[in-house]
């Protein structure tokens, strides 16, 4: 216990003395394990707003597709008899509608779009009464619009739009938990569309879909021989709604010609019966990009915390021996040699992964607003105990990969070795030198420094490599939404996409940041372990610039391969996280820029910490070497 | 103020006038170097000596533009050094003055004839004439043997041998040695010493800062500082620059005789 309470005490002071390295430190896992507490937190996130907007609105349990039928003697199709059934069936305590539906362009301040339009009473409903957010709801020549679908279309009550060509006024704006927001209209767990929507009818992306609602007299003058009605909506509620999807199964027929459907469902009925928590679940797909984003961005985060440990552990590796050679030479063992060493980054982890789960806690609402499809508040973030334990976990295996190595090689390291506080011998790279001679005097020097600590080189690489690849999965996002919109000339904003970039961007500035301190620290490490053979390299007769550019070379030299590499694992990284498993791979000139950009930015930072060590003298270096 | 050597002949090689480096100011005020005046000629083998701290090895940096002067004038053959911008003081250094340090200062991943050829690589010299030169040097110095070798399977005055031949790779003007001798044992510092004697004999102008009488002791002249000044010279040969300064002495090194 005392060992360990000394451990604690010389790890404390010695943080105290480096307290510019224990922020860079602190700052390096605390943004790694913020963005894991993001992605963690957001599990189950919008289900709550889901339940406040079925409450709100007494939303369905089950909500029912029926195709129309022309009975013998009608001019116009009415509901089918299943209707009248479906209500009578068991477990059935209440129901609204039949409504009729027919599929319209609607346009709004030159964007059109396609709209599932129904036709209502003008009296509330008992079931699936849309909650007013704004106006009155429908009247004559009037029409209420869902509330995600009017901000795409950026219209607001009193505004004038056309459902195929015949003009309404917008009367009210309005939530509901019977269907899916736009833009998931289509994207029901387990179905395609609400609804089937006429095949060859419609020539309009699959997300560019949302619900209106109007008098049923104006649904019925809108549909036409050419464009007739395509279903009949039943709003059911059942007594058990945990039950609704096996009454749903039990009461879906089978397929229905004629008809097309968007999205993974194609066992289309002539019923098509859809339970409340297949809608709920299209909703939580407005965060759920956000999860398959934050995941392997927080993998990234790690991994450049990671190095950056690592970086800064190794620039004070001689320190760090002279210290282990005193504290042996005391009379400490190889456990509390390596306990001291563990003490400082596991303290400073620790500390961190608190930081982290407090900023993801606080940040989360930010981020996890359920959206103006939904009505409520999403409440805390589920910050269970699990996921706290993984986020320390975390920050603990991050410090643990980056220093337990040295600390075993400082628990194993002679007394006198220690005490001569020599860091370890420079490798000598034969290929390297050789090489190096035939090229000018910075890459000459660049190429020497990275032969001489390789491993440290290694590790710019591959900090390099999870930049590029997170700024290549970036892209990939890009080109691959752009593929997903491919055709669409409507322009309506997509808030799904529109929340992902502001997400990408989020992840991408605490990514970029990561490196940016990886970078800095790296060439700072490297200028101070190369103090004395940049110094004789001067005597000898290198100008301080020629040193400064070859230190930053010894930056950029291990940056090329890193950023290169960065372009297949961004590709697939981005595979791995999207729902299709799949990727566009961005414009190669996009991939030439990424690259080149990456390794622009790691030469301009890495010539900083470069031209500040050669301010200093070098008789001063090589008498402070010497003393 | 400080005079040494006002010699009439022609001008002398390396040339210093009121030269002073300070460090601090007010009650801190520190004078490593104090207003020195100093001419070294051609060929000539100049010893510094006096106690640590003395400024010796300060007044040596500001000779090869190691570092800069608070005040005074420098002149390397007619050029004015202490003048001279950082890229100007590389050149010089690079192509007019020759560096041996006490503690070697070799590069630990480079062979013998890599450290040697370094400083020609960087004045840009093909890679191929660079190795030619470094091999023809280490030859000189009697480590062509040992060319392949790296500094830590050297022995303390092979390393400082290969760190002469390091300095002598552009073919300097003057090579400044700091302590050449301070970290080597009997024997290898006779090594040097000799190295020292053959490079004397073929006109290298020498400037050796030493704390070591026996080594100042083979010098053509010697100069003794003390508090940043000069407090005294004493000329050992007959006259200025020529050879025979070192190797008149050598034999009379009791104890280094092996």
């Amino acid at each position: 216990m005392g060992k360990l309470v000394l451990a604690g005490r010389l790890a404390a002071r010695d943080i105290r003395r480096h307290p510019g390295q224990a922020v860079l430190l602190l700052l390096a896992i605390t943004a790694a394990t913020a963005v894991l507490t993001l992605g963690l937190a957001l599990h189950g996130v919008t289900s709550q707003p889901y339940q406040q907007t079925r409450a709100a609105t007494n939303g369905p349990d089950v909500v029912a597709y029926l195709p129309p039928v022309t009975k013998p003697g009608q001019v116009r199709p009415g509901p089918p008899a299943e209707a009248a059934t479906l209500t009578r069936a068991a477990g059935v305590t209440g129901h609204g509608g039949p409504y009729p539906v027919v599929w319209t362009i609607i346009a709004a301040r030159g964007l059109t779009a396609g709209a599932e339009t129904q036709g209502r009473p003008q009296a509330a409903s008992a079931v699936d009464q849309p909650k007013l957010t704004a106006g009155r709801w429908v009247r004559p020549g009037q029409v209420v619009i869902e509330r995600t679908f009017a901000e795409a279309l950026g219209v607001g009550v009193g505004d004038r739009v056309t459902l195929d060509g015949r003009a309404f006024t917008v009367g009210g704006i309005a939530v509901t938990a019977a269907a899916p927001p736009y833009p998931n209209l289509c994207y029901v767990s387990g179905g395609g569309c609400m609804g089937t929507i006429p095949a060859g009818g419609f020539a309009i992306s699959p997300r560019d879909l949302g619900v209106v609602w109007v008098t049923e007299p104006d649904v019925l003058g809108l549909a036409t021989p050419a464009d007739p009605l395509s279903s009949y909506v039943l709003d059911l509620k059942l007594a058990h709604p945990a039950q609704a999807q096996a009454f749903a199964r039990a009461n879906s027929g089978g397929p229905r010609p004629g008809t097309i459907r968007y999205g993974a469902g194609q066992g289309a009925g002539p019923t098509d019966l859809v339970p409340w928590t297949g809608i709920a679940a299209a909703d939580g797909l407005l965060v759920q990009d956000e999860q398959q984003v934050l995941s392997p961005g927080a993998l990234l985060a790690v991994l450049l915390a990671v190095a950056s440990v690592a970086v800064l552990a190794g620039g004070r590796m001689a320190e760090h021996t002279r210290r282990t050679g005193l504290l042996k030479a005391v009379g400490a063992g190889p456990g509390l040699v390596a306990a001291v060493f563990l003490a400082e980054n596991l303290l400073l982890a620790l500390a961190a992964a608190v930081a982290g789960l407090a900023i993801g806690r606080l940040t989360a609402p930010l981020i996890t607003s359920p959206g103006a499809a939904l009505v409520g508040t999403p409440g805390a973030p589920s910050l269970t105990v699990p996921i706290a334990a993984e986020v320390v976990a975390v920050a603990v295996a991050v410090a643990l990969a980056a220093t337990g190595v040295p600390a075993i090689r400082a628990a194993r390291t002679s007394t006198i070795s220690a005490l001569a506080g020599a860091a370890r011998r420079p490798r000598r790279r034969r290929a390297l030198i050789a090489l190096s001679r035939h090229l000018p005097v910075p890459l000459l020097i660049g190429l020497r420094l990275v032969g001489r600590r390789t491993r440290r080189a290694l590790l710019g690489a591959a900090s390099v490599t999870v930049t590029a690849a997170g700024i290549v999965a970036v892209l990939a996002f890009h080109v691959t939404a752009s593929g997903k919109l491919g055709g669409v000339t409507s322009g309506l904003s997509n808030p799904v996409i529109d929340r992902d970039e502001q997400m990408l961007l989020v992840l991408t500035v605490v990514l970029v940041t990561l490196a940016v301190l990886n970078a800095l620290c790296a060439a700072w490490t490297t200028v101070l372990d190369t103090r004395a053979t940049a110094a004789v390299a001067r005597a000898l007769g290198a100008t301080p610039r020629q040193v400064s550019a070859g230190i930053a070379a010894a930056q950029v030299i291990p940056a090329v391969p890193g950023a290169l590499l960065g372009i297949p694992l961004g590709i697939g990284l981005y595979a791995a996280a999207s729902s299709s498993g799949r990727a566009t791979v961005p414009p190669a000139w996009w991939l030439a820029a990424a690259v080149l950009g990456t390794v622009l930015a790691v030469a301009v930072l890495a010539s900083l910490p470069a031209l500040a060590g050669t301010r200093r003298g070098v008789a001063e270096i090589l008498q402070a070497e010497a003393a | 103020m400080n005079k040494t050597n006002e010699s009439d002949g022609a001008a002398p090689l390396l040339r210093a006038r009121g030269l002073s480096k300070h460090y601090g100011k007010d009650a801190s005020l520190v004078r490593a170097v104090d207003g020195v005046d100093l001419d070294v000629d051609a060929g000539e083998t100049l010893a510094v000596t006096g106690p640590s701290g003395c400024g010796k090895s300060t007044l040596l940096h500001l000779l090869g533009g190691l570092d800069r002067a608070s005040a005074g004038e420098i002149w390397l053959a007619g050029q004015r050094v202490d003048e001279m911008g950082e890229r100007a003081l590389a050149r010089l250094r690079r192509e007019a003055v020759g560096f041996v340090f006490q503690a070697f200062h070799l590069m630990d991943e480079l062979t013998a004839v890599e450290n040697v050829e370094l400083p020609a690589l960087l004045a840009g010299q093909s890679p191929r004439a660079a190795r030619r030169r470094a091999a023809g040097l280490l030859e000189r110095v009697g480590l062509a043997d040992r060319a392949g070798f790296l500094p830590s399977a050297l022995s303390g005055g092979q390393r400082q041998r290969v760190a002469v031949a390091r300095a002598l790779v552009a073919d300097p003007l003057v090579v400044l040695a700091d302590e050449p001798t301070g970290n080597l044992d009997s024997e290898s510092t006779l090594d040097v010493l000799r190295l020292f004697d053959r490079l004397h004999e073929a006109g290298q102008t020498l400037v050796i800062v030493t704390h070591d009488a026996r080594i100042a002791a083979t010098a053509d002249r010697l100069i003794s500082m003390r508090d940043g000044a000069f407090v005294d010279q004493t000329r050992l040969t007959g006259g200025t620059g020529g050879t025979g300064g070192t190797r008149g002495s050598l034999g009379a090194l009791a104890g280094l005789e092996g």
